[in-house]
C-alpha cells in the first residue's frame, strides 16, 4: 500500500517488522501455516477500485444515494409494515452515541447506561401493552409473531395455528417460514379465517368453526394489515381460551394511546413493530419486532430472547441489571433452546426508549387521536374521487384500503409524476391499494393527494 | 504505581425514566387536527369503535425534551461501550466509519420505503447489487441476499434452503439430520433444529477440530447439511475441510460455511474454492457495520447457482443499467423477515469494502492474525494464563482461546472476576466461549486491524496487572470492579418468576413497593 490505512493503526511497514520480530517470523505469510496450500485463492482479489480517500467515498455514495426518491422529498402514503411516522431529533442524537452504536458487549456494570435503556424501552413497552414480561427485540413483527406462534406450540404441543385471511404477505411468508414444513415432524398447520366482508373484521363465525383441539394459538392483529380496528379482540380472546388456544395479538404500538392494550383484553402474548417508535423507514432496515406477555413462568419460560431484568447489586441500596432465564436460550443451550437468539435490533429499543419518555401518556393520545383524524379525512376526501371508493369508512386507525376503477400501477404512476407515492397496491384484493396516513401528513398534504388523484383517475 | 492510565466510569446515579418527571411536562406535542378536519370527522373518540379504546393513558414518565436528551446522555455515558479498548473476540472489534453514519442519516436513505417504486431506488439497489458483487469475489458464491438479520439469522435462511432443497428432491422427509461441531457457533445447532432438523454434533480430537472418522461416522442417507465454521473461536483452522466437503456432498448433503471468522482468512481462501454451497458474512463485524449493541445487523447469505433459486425474495437484479427487485421464484423460501434487509447496514459494507479495497482486505487479514500472534507471545508470558490445546505448535489465525484454569486453581480468581476487574482499567471485557466451555475459564480476545501496537500493549498490560492482582491479592479482583458504575450483580438467580422482573411493573408487583437493594 502506498501509505498507511486510515483505519489500521499497524499498517505502517516499522510496525509490521516490530511485531514480526517478536513473534519470532520473517513473513507474515508463515502465520498462515494451518492453511494448506490447496485451499488457498491463488487468483487476485478482483474488486472494484478503492476509494481509499474518504473525499472520493463520499461523493462515490452520495452521487449514488441522489439516484434515489425520498419520502421527503415526495409525498408518501406508503405503509404496510414500514411507516413513515415523525422521529424525534432526540432519538437520532441518542442513537449516534458512540457508546450504544459501536459495541457488542461488556459486564453488567459497564454495559449498566445500556442496560438501563434497554430496561427502560421494556418498561415502558409495558405500560404501553399493559403486560408485565418484555423481552429484548427481534429482527421484525413478522419474526416476533414466527416465534410467539412456536412458543405456544411448545406450551399446549398442539400443530395448527389459526391467521387471518389477510396478513401483511410480507409478515405471512415469514410466519409461513417459522411454521416449516409438512415433510418435518415439527412443522405446525396454518389455518386463515376469514374476514367479515362488511366491517373488514375477523369472522368470528368463522373463528369458531375452524378453532379445535388441534389449535395451539389464534394470532390476530389490531390494527389489522388493511387498517381496521378489531371491535371484538375480548371476544376472540375468549374464543382461543374456550378452544384450549393461545391467543396472541399483533399490535401497533403507536396505537396505543387510543386504542385499547393487549393486556386489557386478555391477549396472553402480544407482538409487533418497534419502527414506529422513533425508528426511521430506511429502506426497511428501521424495522425490528418485540414479543411481550404476563410474567407469568409458563410464558416466561418459552421466550426466545434475551431478557434483561433489574436485580441487586453486591451493594445494599444499588441497582444492576442481568439477562435471566439465560439457559433457555440458543447461547446458553445450543439446540435445545427456544429456537435461537443473536444480533437483532437492539440499538433501536434505545430509539424506541427515548420516544416512549419523549411521548409520556398525552403524546400518546394526542398523536393516535391527529392520526385518527387525519387518516378519517383522507378517506373521506379520496372517498369522493369519481372511481375510488374507500371499502370500510370507519374503524380504521391509520390505514385504509380503497377500490380504484383504473389499475392500480397506472394509478400510482399518474401519482409518482405529480411527487406523490400512492398506496401500496393489494392484488390480493383486486384493484385495491393500501393508504397510510401519520402526523407528518398535514390537511394541505392530504387536499393535494385528492386532487392530484381527481387528475389521475380522469386520465 | 501500574503503569496504567488512572480511570473510573462515570457515575450519575441516573433513576430509571421511569422514576423522573412531573405531572404535565410534555418532551414533544402534536399538532391538533386542523379546524376543517376537525369539523369534517369529529372528534377522534368517535371515530373508533367503543370497546377498542384505551380506558386510561399509559403510565409513562412526563418529562421535558432537554430532560429525556440529558436522562439517555448520561446513560450512554455510564457504558463503556468501546471508548476503552475491546478486543471483544468472535465480534471483531473495528472501526465503524462514521462517514456510513452521516450517509445513513440523509432522506436519501433514511426517509426510503421499501415499497417505492423500483425507479426511485436505482441508487441504493446499485448499491446493494454492488455489495453482492464484492462478495462474490470475497467467496467464489454466485449470489447473494441480505434479508437476514443477523449472523443466526443468516444460519436460520440456511436451514430453510436446505429444506427446499431436499423437499425439491422428495427427500426431506428422510434427510432430517444436520451435523455440526462443538465449536460451531450454537446457533447453527439452534437454527438447524428450529427449521425442524435433528442436529448431530462432533467433538474435537486432538488437533483441535472434530477428526474425519467422526465425521464419516455422522453421515449417511439421513444427512440434509453440514453446519460449521473455519477456522473457529480457538484460531484453529480445520486443514481437511475441504475433504468433509467432498464426504457430505457424496452423502447428498448441502455444506454451509459460518464465515463468522472471516476476518483473518479474507482474500486468501473463498468458501466455494473449498467446496461449499453457501455461506454467511456478517456485515455488523467483518464489513465495518456498527454493531449497535447487538444490531440492526446483516447476515449476509451466499450460495452456488444451484441454490439461487431457493433464496428468499426479492433478489436485486441488474438489467442492462438499472436495477430490479426480482420477486418472481416461483421455487424460494419466501421470507425469514420482511423486506430487503438492513439496508443502511449495507451502504456501509459497501462503503467499507471500497474504502479497504481489495489490497486494503488483504492487509485487515495479516494485520488481524499478526496481532494475535504478537498477543500470544506477551500473553504466555503472564502467570495463570494458558492457551487451548498448547501441544499445537502452528501459528493461531485471527483469535486464540486461552484458559485461565491456572489462575483460579491457583488464586481463586475466576474468568467473571478477571472481566469485571479488567473493566476497572476502562477495558471492555474480553468474550470468553460460546457454551459449552471446552476449556475451563476460557477467554477470547480477538485483536482485529483496527487497534493500534500500543493499544493491543496496553489491553495485555492491563490482563496482566490483573492476574498479578490476583496472585497478590485475590480479593481485589474477585470484588471487582471497584471502579465502574455500580458494583457486581449480587449473586442471585434470574431464573426464578420470585426475583426476574424484565419490567418496572413487573418489579413494583413483585418488590411491592421494596426499593432495588433494600
Amino acid at each position: 500500500m502506498r501509505t498507511a490505512h486510515p483505519w489500521m493503526a499497524n499498517s505502517v511497514p516499522a510496525i509490521e517488522e516490530e511485531m514480526l520480530e517478536a513473534v519470532g517470523a520473517a513473513t507474515v505469510e508463515e502465520l498462515f501455516a494451518q492453511i494448506p496450500e490447496s485451499h488457498r485463492l491463488r487468483a487476485p482479489l478482483e474488486l472494484p477500485p478503492p476509494l481509499t480517500s474518504e473525499v472520493e467515498l463520499s461523493r462515490h455514495l452520495r452521487e449514488a444515494l441522489a439516484r434515489n426518491e425520498s419520502c421527503e422529498r415526495n409525498l408518501s402514503f406508503l405503509g404496510a409494515g414500514c411507516w413513515q411516522h415523525h422521529v424525534p431529533a432526540v432519538c437520532d442524537e441518542v442513537v449516534r452515541r458512540s457508546e450504544f452504536l459501536t459495541p457488542v458487549w461488556g459486564t453488567p456494570s459497564s454495559d449498566y447506561g445500556r442496560n438501563q435503556a434497554w430496561f427502560e424501552f421494556a418498561s415502558q413497552l409495558g405500560e404501553l401493552l399493559a403486560l408485565d414480561f418484555v423481552g429484548l427485540p427481534v429482527y421484525s413483527w413478522g419474526c416476533a409473531a414466527g416465534h410467539a406462534i412456536r412458543m405456544a406450540a411448545r406450551l399446549n404441543g398442539r400443530r395448527e395455528v389459526l391467521v387471518p385471511r389477510f396478513v401483511d404477505p410480507e409478515r405471512m411468508a415469514v410466519i409461513e417460514s417459522y411454521c416449516g414444513r409438512g415433510e418435518l415432524d415439527a412443522h405446525l398447520d396454518v389455518g386463515r379465517v376469514e374476514l367479515d366482508p362488511a366491517t373488514g373484521r375477523l369472522d368470528l363465525g368463522d373463528l369458531r368453526a375452524k378453532l379445535s383441539d388441534r389449535v395451539c394459538a389464534v394470532y390476530f392483529e389490531t390494527p389489522s394489515y388493511l387498517g381496521t380496528i378489531e371491535a371484538e379482540a375480548a371476544e376472540i380472546v375468549e374464543l382461543a381460551h374456550e378452544a384450549g388456544a393461545e391467543a396472541i395479538a399483533g399490535v401497533d404500538p403507536i396505537s396505543l394511546g387510543v386504542l385499547a392494550p393487549p393486556g386489557d383484553y386478555g391477549a396472553d402474548i402480544a407482538v409487533g413493530s418497534i419502527q414506529p417508535l422513533g425508528v426511521h423507514m430506511s429502506c426497511g432496515g428501521g424495522v425490528g419486532g418485540f414479543i411481550a406477555s404476563r410474567d407469568e413462568e409458563r410464558y416466561a419460560r418459552e421466550y426466545p430472547t434475551l431478557n434483561l431484568s433489574i436485580c441487586d447489586t453486591v451493594v445494599p441500596g444499588e441497582r444492576g441489571f442481568g439477562i435471566a432465564l439465560f439457559h433457555q436460550t440458543s447461547y446458553g443451550s445450543r439446540e435445545e433452546g427456544n429456537d435461537w437468539t443473536g444480533n437483532s435490533t437492539y440499538l433501536w429499543a434505545v430509539a424506541a426508549a427515548a420516544y416512549m419518555s419523549l411521548l409520556g401518556p398525552q403524546g400518546f393520545v394526542e398523536l393516535g387521536e391527529l392520526i385518527v383524524q387525519r387518516a378519517r379525512y383522507a378517506a373521506a376526501l379520496l372517498d369522493e374521487v369519481e372511481g375510488v371508493s374507500v371499502r370500510w369508512k370507519d374503524g380504521f386507525f391509520k390505514e385504509f384500503v380503497a377500490d380504484l376503477e383504473r389499475p392500480v400501477a397506472e394509478v400510482n404512476r399518474g401519482l409518482r409524476e405529480r411527487g406523490i407515492f400512492g398506496g401500496k397496491e393489494l392484488p390480493e384484493l383486486g384493484r385495491s391499494s393500501l393508504w397510510c396516513v401519520t402526523e407528518v401528513h398535514a390537511k394541505a398534504d392530504l387536499d393535494r393527494l385528492a386532487s392530484a388523484l381527481e387528475e389521475v383517475m380522469r386520465g | 504505581m501500574t503503569g496504567l492510565r488512572r480511570y473510573h466510569a462515570a457515575v450519575w446515579d441516573e433513576p430509571l425514566v421511569l422514576e423522573l418527571g412531573r405531572e404535565g411536562r410534555r418532551g414533544i406535542v402534536f399538532p391538533e387536527a386542523e379546524p376543517e378536519v376537525r369539523e369534517r370527522v369529529g372528534d377522534a373518540a368517535s371515530l373508533l369503535p367503543a370497546g377498542a379504546r384505551r380506558a386510561a393513558p399509559p403510565a409513562l414518565p412526563e418529562l421535558s425534551e432537554p430532560e429525556v436528551l440529558r436522562h439517555y446522555l448520561h446513560l450512554s455515558q455510564e457504558t463503556l461501550g468501546m471508548m476503552g479498548i475491546s478486543l471483544f473476540g468472535t465480534c471483531t472489534m473495528k472501526y465503524n466509519p462514521r462517514l456510513g453514519e452521516e450517509l445513513a442519516a440523509r432522506p436519501e436513505l433514511a426517509e426510503l420505503h421499501p415499497c417505492q417504486d423500483e425507479e426511485t431506488l436505482q441508487g441504493v439497489l446499485g448499491l446493494v447489487h454492488g455489495l453482492d458483487e464484492i462478495l462474490r469475489a470475497l467467496s467464489g458464491m454466485d449470489r447473494f441476499v441480505f434479508q437476514a438479520g443477523g449472523g443466526a439469522h443468516a444460519s436460520y435462511t440456511f436451514a430453510c434452503i436446505a429444506r427446499a432443497y431436499h423437499a425439491a428432491r422428495g427427500e426431506l422427509g428422510r434427510r432430517d439430520e444436520v451435523i455440526t461441531t462443538i465449536q460451531a457457533h450454537p446457533c447453527n445447532a439452534a437454527t438447524a433444529a428450529a427449521a425442524g432438523f435433528k442436529v448431530v454434533t462432533l467433538m474435537l480430537g486432538d488437533e483441535g477440530y472434530a477428526p474425519l472418522d467422526a465425521l464419516e461416522a455422522a453421515v449417511s442417507d439421513r444427512t440434509a447439511a453440514l453446519m460449521v465454521n473455519n477456522p473457529d473461536d480457538m484460531g484453529i483452522y480445520n486443514p481437511q475441510i475441504d475433504e468433509w466437503v467432498r464426504i457430505v456432498h457424496e452423502a447428498g448433503g448441502l455444506c454451509f460455511y459460518d464465515h463468522a471468522n472471516f476476518n483473518g482468512v479474507m482474500g486468501r481462501i473463498r468458501a466455494r474454492d473449498l467446496g461449499f454451497d453457501a455461506c454467511m458474512y456478517m456485515l455488523h463485524k467483518t464489513f465495518g457495520v456498527a454493531k449497535g449493541g447487538g444490531g440492526p445487523a446483516v447476515g449476509a447469505f451466499g450460495c452456488t447457482a444451484e441454490l439461487e433459486r431457493f433464496l428468499p425474495v426479492p433478489v436485486v437484479v441488474r438489467e442492462g443499467d438499472r436495477y430490479r427487485l426480482d420477486s418472481d421464484r416461483p421455487d424460494s423460501i419466501g421470507k425469514v423477515r420482511e423486506f430487503w434487509g438492513n439496508v443502511p447496514q449495507l451502504v456501509k459494507a459497501y462503503g467499507w469494502a471500497r474504502a479497504m479495497g481489495a489490497e486494503g482486505i488483504r492487509k485487515a487479514a495479516d494485520l488481524s492474525v499478526l496481532a494475535n500472534n504478537y498477543m500470544e507471545k506477551r500473553l504466555l508470558e503472564i502467570r495463570g494464563v494458558t492457551r487451548s490445546h498448547p501441544q499445537l505448535r502452528v501459528p493461531r489465525l485471527e483469535m486464540t482461546r486461552y484458559s485461565l484454569g491456572t489462575l483460579l486453581e491457583e488464586t481463586g480468581v475466576g474468568v467473571l472476576d478477571v472481566q469485571n476487574r479488567m473493566a476497572d482499567y476502562g477495558v471492555d471485557a474480553p468474550w470468553l466461549s460460546h457454551e459449552p466451555w471446552i476449556v475451563p475459564e476460557p477467554i477470547t480476545p480477538e485483536a482485529g486491524e483496527m487497534w493500534s501496537k500500543e493499544d493491543v500493549d496496553y489491553w495485555i498490560d492491563v490482563l496482566a496487572q490483573v492476574c498479578r492482582e490476583a496472585y497478590e491479592d485475590p480479593e481485589l479482583v474477585r470484588s471487582a470492579p471497584h471502579n465502574q458504575v455500580v458494583h457486581k450483580l449480587a449473586d442471585v438467580s434470574l431464573d426464578d418468576p420470585g426475583t426476574w422482573a424484565t419490567t418496572w411493573r413487573a418489579y413494583r408487583r413483585k418488590r411491592a413497593g421494596v426499593p432495588v437493594g433494600s
